[in-house]
């Protein structure tokens, strides 16, 4: 028996959210009674056993050429080995991109219950119940997992990353991988720019900017503070900003620890994609804006007077 | 050429979410009822575009709900689509529906079979996954463009701080999102059309839930925002700094 938690890379690096579902699966171990161990695809630049710091005992490492890119279908096969030779009853995921693609087909091949967006620990004081979002982050459901195997996939910036001592030991794991039948063609990155879904500072504009060649200030600001650049759907709908940066309940649900939103009035579905952000400025010319109910901190006046006396602050504080 | 679209029945986005029986239930009182915006704007319209090019597609509609769910269902096939399947079945969770999802699918031999993201309201994102796995069938989730070439599928779809392209053979099953297409309105010969099209109902296959909502919370109130006068903005930064360290 173990808690069985995959740890998510992309071009040989650790991503942020597997630190994440590291110590959140340690805990559930610690919680169990057993067991941490960690399952990782593909070779990795980054110290593995290093790790261990994050609570977990043991990693397994497939390398296979067929595990190059992403493909659900080969990755879900290879990490159903692992759990079934580990004697997993929970596997954790990240709830980000890759672990949307893998856990549920996980969960289908195991016949294990399943439930994504997990805010929090497991209750396990009567049966095994995970607190998750719903309603786009407006509440949280706590959900039941009956079958023996568990699988939870973890919100990102949802549980805090705690850090101890240890190696863990490395161990590679000889699986059956199958050809991959996704085939990429291309990736593009923009370089440079912090990933909107793991930016632990988010800064935001809504129509209040007025059009896309205002938002020079916002980069800026953005810059000063290593934060990533979202929107709202208007924008993104007029196409000032391109449609990946649109957070909302029909875009991205993102949960930074600072959200600054400038001339963004704040409709219900906008907050619903980022009111789990723990802290929210808003910076609005409309005293009456809905937005202000949701903050914790809020400027009432123009952005583009505003804008600059915050760059100007934050330089002098760098 | 045979399309597979899932839609589901949603509380619309402005849509008060409080909770009766003990917070174990979603309060319905005066709660207007729409198609999930992802199953609608994105995976249904780009169906859509797809048949539009190629007429010898044929589009099927399928959801899982109760006889209350067919005015959705209705105003889905008022956009497009040939005809629509309702499995009978309500109140069940992701891996029950998928499994009907899967069932229908198998039946009707699809090629391609295109879900939203996640639901707006319990927004699990994980019916494409397991229909996919249910049916040893490739799955790209999150896309955000869809191209068809013959049997060959161009996807892009969004990753950490980017996207990446893939190329799949058909039969595939795709989660769709903003990107994929613009939002429609249905026309008034769309609604008429839509009353006469098939609307078959057939009876689940008998799974298991694998997980059950015990209860539901609403998340604590926000204490009261401090305001800062416009022309001591500098003052924000230093609250961030000193008091939230936020930054």
């Amino acid at each position: 028996m173990s808690v069985l938690i995959y740890i998510d890379q992309a071009d040989g690096h650790i991503k942020k959210a597997s630190y994440e579902v590291l110590s959140y699966g340690a805990k559930i171990a610690e919680q169990l009674g057993t067991t941490a161990e960690g399952v990782v695809l593909g070779k990795v630049q980054d110290d593995l056993a290093g790790l261990g710091k994050y609570g977990v005992k043991k990693i397994h490492q497939v390398t296979n050429d067929n595990l190059a890119h992403l493909d659900g279908q080969v990755y879900a096969k290879v990490i159903a080995q692992v759990a079934e030779k580990t004697g997993a009853k929970v596997i954790v995921f990240s709830n980000n991109v890759d672990g949307k693609a893998i856990a549920p087909r996980l969960s289908a091949k195991l016949k294990a219950g399943l439930v994504t967006g997990a805010m929090a620990l497991p209750d396990t004081s009567n049966g095994f119940s995970v607190k998750k979002t719903v309603f786009s982050g407006k509440a949280f459901a706590n959900v039941a997992i009956n079958s023996d195997v568990k699988i939870i996939a973890l919100n990102p910036n949802a549980f805090q990353v705690t850090e101890g001592a240890g190696t863990a030991e490395v161990v590679a794991f000889d699986a059956a991988v199958d050809a991959p039948k996704v085939k990429v063609t291309a990736t593009n990155k923009v370089t440079g720019e912090v990933p909107l879904s793991e930016a632990e500072v988010v800064v935001s504009g809504g129509r209040g900017m007025k059009g896309p060649e205002n938002w020079g200030m916002l980069e800026e600001l953005a810059h000063l503070l290593g934060a990533a650049l979202a929107c709202s759907r208007p924008v993104a709908d007029a196409h000032w900003r391109p449609h990946h940066e649109h957070v909302g309940q029909t875009g991205l649900a993102i949960a930074p620890n600072l959200y600054i939103a400038v001339g963004i009035s704040g409709a219900i579905q906008h907050l619903a994609g980022v009111n789990r952000s723990k802290v929210i400025v808003v910076i609005n010319k409309d005293p009456e804006a809905p937005f202000f109910k949701a903050a914790d901190y809020g400027i009432v006046g123009d952005a583009f007077e505003v804008l600059p006396k915050i760059i100007d602050a934050v330089k002098k504080l760098k | 050429m045979k399309i597979l679209v899932c839609v589901s029945k949603t509380p619309d986005t402005t849509a008060k979410i409080a909770f009766s029986d003990n917070n174990t239930k979603f309060a319905q009182d005066g709660v207007q009822w729409i198609i999930n915006p992802y199953d609608e704007w994105y995976a249904l319209v780009r169906a859509l575009e797809l048949k539009e090019k190629d007429s010898s597609i044929t589009l099927h509609l399928v959801t899982v709900g109760g006889a209350d769910a067919e005015p959705i269902i209705r105003k889905a096939l008022a956009l497009g689509g040939d005809e629509a399947i309702r499995v009978n079945a309500d109140n069940h969770d992701s891996f029950y529906i998928a499994s009907q999802i899967a069932e229908v699918a198998k039946q009707g031999a699809y090629d391609l079979v295109f879900t939203g993201k996640e639901t707006i309201d319990y927004n699990g994102s994980s019916i494409g996954g397991l229909v996919a796995e249910l049916l040893d069938l490739p799955y790209v989730a999150l896309a955000t463009k869809f191209d068809l070439n013959g049997t060959t599928a161009t996807i892009t779809r969004e990753i950490e701080g980017g996207e990446e392209i893939n190329e799949v053979q058909l039969p595939l099953v795709v989660s769709c999102q903003k990107g994929m297409a613009e939002a429609r309105i249905p026309n008034m010969r769309g609604i008429m059309a839509a009353r006469t099209k098939p609307l078959k109902v057939v009876e689940p296959v008998a799974v298991d839930n694998l997980t059950s909502v015990v209860g539901f919370e609403l998340p604590p109130a926000k204490s009261g925002v401090k305001l800062i006068p416009a022309d001591q903005a500098e003052e924000l930064v230093r609250l961030l700094h000193d008091e939230a360290k936020a930054i």
